[in-house]
């Protein structure tokens, strides 16, 4: 029996000041595990009459429920509600069967909160880990994800990517004219920002390494052109104006190179651009299309797309240039390769041979040679891995709309993330924040 | 209470976690600023239009064009002439232009070559299927096969330019070939200059 859970978090009343175009992304859990461990998570004290302006608990009950690795207890069963270590009755929770127990407590210091919060294994009966950690008011949201990651990397060994973001396309349509919109919100969907609005296309968003900028393509000039946004301060910056095309941009994993395609030379081919001097290396001369290059985690390889063979299948080649080799051979099509952020995987758009035409989201094993497809939708596209490699967060289209999902490495968990209106495409995580 | 925690992670974390906020903080609020500040209105109104651009004074125009020499206006804006078809249809995943359309391209070439003073965009279209990012390139290689081929008949190269818009600009929306056949495609567009 599958696991099917419906999880809609819609804390939408407290977004007051979205703008129009910047709408906050719901979240549905479509597909967890058999195997989900039940965790207890106990409403953080708070001994204040003022109310909290963000409730913790809640928030990283939202955030390990949405990996649909962790089921959260019902709150309302609780025998007891501890917020500090003494009052911990580990009989009390295992009654519920509970596996983890996660309670804290928040005090007011002044303009700081300090958040201190303990982790139990039930069944040893033995505190896991202890952290206190402190955030501004305008912070405590992320504060509480990063509660959530520590809690997941003590439960799963893995570092949590709950305080991280994405970027995304965003597309509106009223009285017939479109709205592009490139948007960065948190990892779970919340406190969406408009970095651009355009008439006009926008296209292919990638971050900086630093997490600090974001490339994109804008056809605000009527044409394709590589821009270089700085997100604190709006700033920006043509880097690619050449004539034909100027798109895929991303940045080397040093944050010095940017690999980029352009077709000023010919048919659209790989280039590796230094970024501080804007010097030019062509990686790719085939006539045939090269696109969609992605840089290999140790920045000593790029995959990429070519339809050399005849169809498109996925390549690499060392980023100092050479021969190409090919590393797709599965399928009619490969295309938008990215790598995993250990090296040993790759996602693509992948057509499978008995597939009815369907484009999935696949992932390469490149030790082994083997091709996993991960979705089940008919125009999947556009996969990127979070920064830990637990999801790739993906664009699939939902009764003709687009919008986005993601789906654990391994295929287990599906989630769908919505939002309310328009189009939502082309979705990136964003590196660990530094 | 706090002589519970484990001291040294209580350390490392606590300093680890607000150089993380405050760095986060401050982030937040110049994205804030910036949402103000931009050239591209963030606010809900309708038109939002970009500064800079071709801008609507000297658009791309998909019919005729206005000025310039009157013969050559009229011939553009006759639609008995084979000049009034501009688009070229594609199949799946190719470039190649069809036999049917050669006569047409060929009176495109023919015109330009007569009138070297006109320009024209050469619009790359591909249908929504697949990676975007190489639907742009594949829209941006039809392009090219309709300039290469505009070329060789005897227009100039600096009367062609290529945009590929890839799917971003369909012609028919709808999910079955008969929508997709009709956005594979290289659209001729004269322009006013």
């Amino acid at each position: 029996m599958k696991l099917i859970r419906l999880v809609i978090i819609s804390l939408l009343l407290s977004l007051v000041a979205l703008s129009a175009w910047a709408r906050p992304l719901v979240i549905e859990i479509t597909e967890g595990i058999d195997s989900a461990l039940p965790v207890a998570i106990v409403p953080f004290g708070w001994d204040s009459a003022a109310v909290i302006p963000v409730d913790v608990a809640e928030i990283v009950s939202s955030d390990l429920q949405r990996t649909g690795l962790f089921e959260p207890l019902d709150s309302g069963d609780f025998l007891s509600k501890p917020t500090g270590i003494d009052a911990v009755k580990f009989r009390d929770w295992r009654l519920l069967n509970a596996s983890n127990l996660v309670i804290g407590n928040i005090t007011q210091d002044s303009d700081v909160y300090v958040i201190e919060f303990y982790v139990f294994d039930i069944f040893k009966g033995k505190k896991l880990i202890g952290y206190a950690l402190r955030a501004n008011r305008g912070d405590l949201r992320n504060a509480a994800h990063q509660v959530s990651d520590i809690v997941y990397e003590a439960l799963t060994g893995q570092p949590g990517a709950f305080a991280t973001q994405i970027a995304y396309i965003s597309v509106t349509e009223k009285a017939g004219k479109k709205r592009y919109s490139l948007q960065v919100s948190d990892a779970d969907g919340f406190n969406p920002q408009s970095l651009l609005n355009s008439p006009e296309p926008i296209l292919s968003p990638s971050w900086s390494p630093d997490g600090r900028q974001v490339a994109y393509v804008s056809y605000e000039e009527r044409r394709p052109r590589i821009y270089v946004q700085e997100i604190s301060s709006g700033k920006r910056e043509a880097i690619a104006s050449f004539s034909g095309l100027n798109s895929a941009p991303v940045w080397s994993p040093d944050g010095k190179s940017m690999a980029l395609v352009l077709s000023k030379d010919g048919s659209p081919d790989i280039y590796v651009m230094d970024v501080a001097s804007r010097d030019l290396r062509r990686l790719t001369t085939s006539a045939a299309i090269e696109t969609e290059p992605s840089w290999s985690p140790d920045g000593k390889t790029i995959a990429f797309t070519s339809d050399r063979g005849g169809s498109p299948q996925i390549y690499r080649v060392s980023a100092s240039g050479g021969r190409s080799k090919r590393l797709s051979f599965e399928g009619k099509y490969n295309a938008r390769p990215r790598f995993s952020p250990n090296g040993e995987y790759l996602a693509m758009v992948h057509v499978g041979n008995n597939s009815n035409g369907a484009y999935r989201i696949a992932v390469l094993d490149m030790d082994v040679g083997t091709l996993r497809v991960l979705t089940e939708g008919q125009l999947d596209e556009s996969p990127s891995f979070a920064p830990n490699g637990s999801m790739i967060i993906y664009a699939t289209e939902q009764q003709g709309r687009g919008v986005l999902a993601a789906v654990s490495t391994d295929g287990r968990v599906h989630q769908r993330l919505s939002i309310q209106d328009g189009d939502t495409r082309e979705p990136v995580w964003s590196p660990f924040k530094k | 209470m706090i002589k519970m925690i484990n001291r040294v992670l209580l350390a490392g974390a606590v300093f680890a976690l607000v150089a993380c906020s405050s760095t986060k903080q401050s982030g937040a609020d110049v994205l804030i600023d910036d949402l103000e500040s931009s050239e591209f209105s963030t606010e809900n109104d309708d038109d939002g239009v970009l500064t800079g651009g071709l801008g609507d004074g000297n658009g791309v125009s998909g019919s005729g064009i206005d000025g310039g020499d009157s013969f050559a206006l009229e011939e553009l804006n006759n639609p008995d002439s084979p000049l009034s078809e501009r688009i070229i249809y594609f199949p799946v995943d190719s470039n190649v232009i069809g036999d049917e359309y050669t006569g047409m391209v060929e009176a495109h070439a023919r015109f330009l070559a007569e009138n070297p003073d006109i320009n024209i965009i050469l619009e790359g279209h591909t249908d929504e299927r697949g990676s975007r990012e190489y639907n742009l390139a594949l829209g941006e290689r039809r392009a090219q096969s309709v300039s290469d081929f505009l070329l060789l008949q005897g227009a100039s190269s600096s009367q062609t330019e290529t945009v590929s818009y890839g799917e971003e600009r369909p012609a028919q929306s709808g999910q079955s070939e008969a929508f997709w056949g009709q956005n594979r495609r290289v659209e001729i567009l004269y322009i006013n200059n």
